[in-house]
């Protein structure tokens, strides 16, 4: 029989190998785990907050700068998405990353619609993002408060 | 008893973007570095000595009184920051008679050949693309340990007065040290060095390189 320890050792197991499968994270998120350990237990949560709080200021700057309609300011948000761009991909999530590039592409050629819509979808994506890394670490915890270790997930 | 002689090494980072700067600092404390965090070219400058000139900051000078506080063995900088960017920081520190020996790297997250290739011509080390990953930074030691081994064999008189010091007051050799450098250069002391105080030597410097007062140092926006 299953103990809980298992049981929820399994459902982390499955529920990383699900997120990098479905695209979510990619092998960046696996090298920011590389760099956990006991001296910043905490670091990948730090990091992901950190980005998520980029996230909400970056694209709150850029939502704004689009709203000048007729006079859009599409340095700023060339800039903006510069960043967001970079994190993303520092932080392993993929699909927001990816997101970033096609809006970058709209903002350089000053594809209004195209800008707005591909920011929409980065907003909706990076709040998908965080929702899944938030049961992501909630399950974390319910294993060690379990007493079990948190597995290696090989990808 | 064969005394540890491998001591950490101290990297300067720069990165004006608060997000990289974190990702940069673990990267190298996990790399066994000591890290200081700076968010902008003129603070490194700053950090390493180098007096800005504000009406002209074209003209840098070394202050007289301002040795490179802390020894810095390799400068890793962003390439795309305001105002100053990592190609001009690159440039003054290889133009400065005092920094030009310091191994400089550069990022940055985009590819562009011709970018990379003008770093490299101007004396940067390497040039990583980001994100920079933990198998990018073992490039790091060996550019690193050049220059510590030459200021090591370059220096042998010079560490003979702070044995003295280190004798003396152990717990403040490690603030004390380094501002020695500079001022024993033109010195006439004793060149020889029997094999204990050798040892001593060693000794200091392998202790001089833990500076708790400097880690995490970071100088906000």
């Amino acid at each position: 029989m299953d103990t809980l320890i298992a049981q929820l050792q399994r459902q982390f197991r499955d529920y990383t190998i699900s997120l990098y499968h479905q695209g979510f994270l990619d092998d960046q998120f696996t090298e920011l785990k590389k760099l956990q350990d006991e001296c910043s237990p905490d670091f990948v949560a730090e990091v992901v907050t950190l980005f998520f709080e980029d996230c909400e200021k970056l694209i709150s700057n850029m939502a704004r700068a689009l709203d000048q309609t007729g006079n859009v300011d599409f340095k700023l948000v060339g800039s903006s998405v510069h960043q967001l761009k970079g994190s993303s991909s520092s932080v392993g999530a993929k699909r927001v990353k990816g997101l970033c590039v096609t809006l970058k592409e709209c903002c350089d050629s000053q594809n209004y619609e195209g800008c707005v819509r591909c920011l929409q979808q980065v907003d909706i994506e990076y709040k998908t993002l965080k929702a899944k890394l938030q049961d992501l670490f909630n399950l974390e915890q319910q294993i060690v408060q379990a007493g079990g270790r948190i597995p290696q997930v090989d990808i | 008893m064969v005394m540890e002689t491998e001591s950490q090494f101290h990297v300067l980072a720069v990165d004006d973007n608060r997000f990289d700067r974190k990702m940069i600092e673990r990267l190298l404390q996990k790399s066994s570095c000591q890290v200081t965090t700076v968010d902008s070219g003129s603070k490194a400058l700053e950090f390493l000595g180098l007096r800005v000139d504000d009406n002209d900051p074209n003209a840098l000078s070394t202050s007289p009184q301002i040795h490179q506080e802390v020894e810095i063995n390799l400068i890793i900088t962003d390439y795309c920051m305001p105002g100053m960017t990592g190609y001009d920081l690159l440039k003054k520190v290889k133009e400065s008679a005092a920094l030009r020996s310091i191994p400089v790297v550069i990022m940055s997250s985009e590819n562009v050949p011709a970018r990379i290739s003008r770093c490299l011509e101007e004396g940067a080390e390497e040039f990583f693309l980001k994100p920079v990953k933990l198998a990018d930074l073992t490039k790091l030691k060996p550019h690193m340990m050049k220059t510590k081994l030459k200021k090591e064999s370059e220096k042998p008189v010079a560490i003979e007065e702070e044995i003295v010091v280190s004798e003396k007051e152990e717990a403040s050799l490690v603030i004390e040290i380094l501002p020695l450098h500079q001022e024993l250069e033109s010195e006439q002391l004793e060149p020889m060095l029997s094999s204990n105080k050798r040892k001593a030597m060693e000794e200091v410097i392998s202790t001089d390189r833990s500076r708790p007062k400097y880690n995490d140092f970071t100088t906000s926006v």
